[in-house]
């Protein structure tokens, strides 16, 4: 479960300064499925960063599991990430010169697994989102669904508590995106997994049981589920 | 997963690869030929102190000569003019180019600490005139009184001599010199005869003490057909030749070589040396002996093969300062350079990739498995560059062996002697100083030795070293959440 309590996150830009979340409270149960949507410039990927411990922080506690990780040295941090986050990416983010099957494989490294256990799961995870004959592919020979794919089955692969996504669908044409977006629901439903996901697609946005809107580091929650009841 | 992504990587980034390894390659390669060309100039001038010295000798003891009132005059050779026109000779047998010093200087250069062995020879120069000299006839001239006289011209005069002239008659003879180098035959190991091998005949033992036996230089007996079993004369003391040596590279010390013993007869200079040849216990210590000799034995003039080498000039004296002072310069630059080039490639390699490290990371990968990742490529890149670098410089101290350049070193004559000796005095090429003051040729080799290749392979690895430490840094300083913002 996720407790964000008065999350601040400030830049400087020059001489500015620039408030990119003001005080963010926001409490995120476990297996729930969040999107967050916004104006660009609102906060979105700034608060996204915060939930995935890929940067702290200016004030304020993001805590996972009752643990504050803003709060974690470099090295539990990574081994949180490692171990319990997910991370989709909208540019995909696959390393160019390995396989599917390698670029999977990459999420397994941090956690010390056999190379032939690496290897299984790695194929498992591509199998499970429909690549299982793409498993010696370079990223450079797949779509850019087939590379999503690839991407989720990454985030997938370690089994972890949270699924981040950031504009998972936003580098793909529209038939892509419902096979994405139906693959990754059928995954939330399937693993049972904390699932936040940023986006511009008020489409998207409306079939979420919680939407969450960030404007000038400000948040409001809609629970759309309960809502509907 | 880090050799498969690393060589995949390399091959992705194959030119910036190519380059980096191409720089180190450069710079090794300069390096590996410097050395090796280094390594020769010191083997040439090794050579070139051998040819003087003899192996084994690391410092001579000599004395400086200073020209006294029976040698500062001209040489004097003794003929009487004859009526037979018979062949006269006359030899003239000086101590070359030192001062002599007493055998017993020997003895106690010997008990210097430090010194393994010292022993004592004698440099000769000899100068032999040959020829034949005629009385001329003195023809009485017409309408004179016919008496014979000596005189040249016989002009009338109102004396009453004879008047007429001289004849015919006249002199005919060719002037003969070179040097003789008395041995101590009782301690071979030392001395300039050890950088020659006998090549006919035999070596002098210690039973030639005494014997009027002669070992010649090749040359010298291929110049005046002499051989194993001819006869050398000097100062009518007859020589039998019993071995012909040939130097092993340069000129020889010495045209002639004779016992000792006999060659302080000759030259009237009984219990002389001219030079001492010293071998030290430890060759680290030879500046501790030379100042224990200099303290201890007075009046002497000490030289290591530093010091000569330090006279040596000639085209080998020259490619020595080159090679030393611009070659070692221009290695340290061209490897500055190349380092430079790496890092900064290494570095720039990394900016590129920020997102591919920030994904990495946001999956997990500690930050030294990204900086391990890094070091990796730009330690490969360093050993292909180490791999080229010593094809190349092999083949650059190849080519310097293959082509073989022939050097011309000279040695000054700084000790100021010289002053005794016949004709020519000291350019004849005998032991000592006075000796190299002549030129001698040698061929440059380029050897490369494993202490060069193992330098190589360190500066190669300190090559791929630096890029990657540059490019490790970059890449660790990385946060995931920069990386992510970053579009390639």
């Amino acid at each position: 479960m996720y407790r964000l309590s008065g999350v601040t996150k400030q830049y400087s830009r020059g001489k500015d300064t620039v408030h990119a979340l003001r005080g963010i409270d926001l409490v995120i149960e476990d297996g729930d499925q969040l999107v967050i949507q916004g104006p660009t410039g609102g906060g979105k990927s700034t608060l996204l960063q915060m939930l995935g411990g890929l940067d702290r922080p200016t004030a304020g506690s993001v805590e996972l599991d009752g643990v504050d990780i803003a709060k974690l040295s470099e090295t539990k941090l990574t081994k949180v990430r490692a171990e319990n986050i997910g991370i989709i990416f909208q540019s995909f983010n696959l390393i160019p010169t390995l396989t599917a099957q390698e670029n999977v494989e990459t999420a397994l490294v941090p956690l010390g697994l056999k190379v032939s256990e690496r290897r299984a799961r790695a194929a498992e995870a591509l199998e499970s989102v429909g690549l299982s004959e793409r498993l010696h592919h370079l990223p450079g020979e797949l779509s850019g669904g087939q590379q999503q794919r690839v991407a989720i089955a990454r985030a997938l692969v370690k089994k972890p508590k949270v699924l981040l996504a950031d504009e998972p669908t936003g580098a793909l044409d529209e038939g892509t995106r419902d096979d994405i977006l139906a693959l990754l629901d059928g995954l939330w439903k399937e693993y049972g997994l904390t699932f936040i996901m940023v986006t511009h697609d008020s489409a998207i946005a409306k079939r979420a049981p919680r939407v969450a809107t960030i404007k000038k580091g400000q948040i409001t929650v809609k629970d759309q589920a309960a809502a509907a009841k | 997963m880090f050799f498969t992504y690393l060589r995949r990587e390399l091959r992705r980034r194959k030119k910036a690869a190519i380059v980096i390894s191409l720089g180190l390659a450069l710079g090794i390669a300069l390096v590996i030929t410097v050395n090796s060309v280094s390594a020769g100039m010191t083997q040439a001038q090794g050579k070139v102190l051998q040819s003087l010295y003899g192996l084994g000798t690391d410092m001579t003891v000599t004395k400086a000569a200073t020209p006294t009132a029976a040698s500062s005059g001209r040489p004097n050779f003794d003929f009487n003019a004859r009526d037979d026109s018979k062949s006269q000779s006359s030899d003239r047998v000086n101590v070359q180019g030192f001062q002599s010093l007493a055998s017993t200087v020997v003895t106690k250069v010997k008990a210097q600490s430090g010194v393994k062995s010292a022993v004592g020879g004698l440099s000769l120069n000899v100068t032999k005139v040959n020829g034949t000299f005629d009385r001329g006839t003195f023809s009485q001239a017409p309408n004179a009184g016919g008496q014979n006289g000596g005189g040249q011209n016989g002009g009338g005069n109102s004396s009453g001599q004879p008047q007429g002239q001289v004849q015919g008659g006249g002199a005919n003879f060719s002037i003969d010199s070179y040097t003789v180098y008395g041995t101590d035959v009782t301690n071979l190991d030392l001395g300039p005869l050890t950088s020659s091998k006998i090549t006919s005949g035999r070596a002098f033992t210690s039973a030639d003490a005494k014997a009027k036996v002669v070992i010649l230089d090749s040359a010298y007996a291929k110049t005046k057909k002499l051989k194993v079993g001819s006869t050398l004369t000097v100062s009518s003391v007859k020589l039998k030749v019993i071995g012909i040596a040939t130097a092993d590279s340069g000129d020889s010390a010495a045209n002639a070589y004779i016992p000792l013993t006999e060659a302080q007869t000759l030259a009237d200079s009984k219990n002389k040396v001219t030079t001492i040849y010293v071998q030290a216990t430890d060759s680290k210590k030879i500046d501790s002996v030379k100042t224990a000799i200099q303290k201890n034995v007075s009046g002497t003039t000490v030289t290591t093969s530093a010091d000569l080498a330090s006279t040596v000039s000639g085209s080998l004296s020259t490619a020595s300062s080159l090679a030393t002072n611009v070659g070692k310069w221009l290695s340290i630059a061209v490897l500055i350079a190349a380092f430079l080039v790496a890092a900064l490639l290494t570095s720039s390699a990394v900016n590129r990739r920020v997102r591919e490290f920030g994904t990495l990371k946001a999956l997990g990968w500690k930050s030294g498995r990204v900086t391990r990742q890094v070091m990796g490529e730009a330690f490969v890149n360093g050993l292909i560059g180490g791999a080229l670098g010593i094809g190349l410089g092999l083949a650059g101290a190849y080519t310097v062996t293959a082509i073989s350049p022939t050097l011309s070193a000279s040695l000054a004559s700084s000790s100021g002697g010289g002053g005794q000796g016949g004709p020519g005095g000291g350019g004849f090429g005998g032991p000592g100083r006075q000796a190299a003051a002549k030129a001698i040729d040698v061929t440059l080799t380029a050897p490369v030795s494993l202490n060069t290749i193992a330098l190589a392979v360190a500066l190669a690895v300190l090559g791929g070293l630096i890029a990657g430490t540059f490019g490790g840094w970059r890449a660790s300083r990385l946060r995931p959440a920069d990386a992510l913002r970053r579009v390639e």
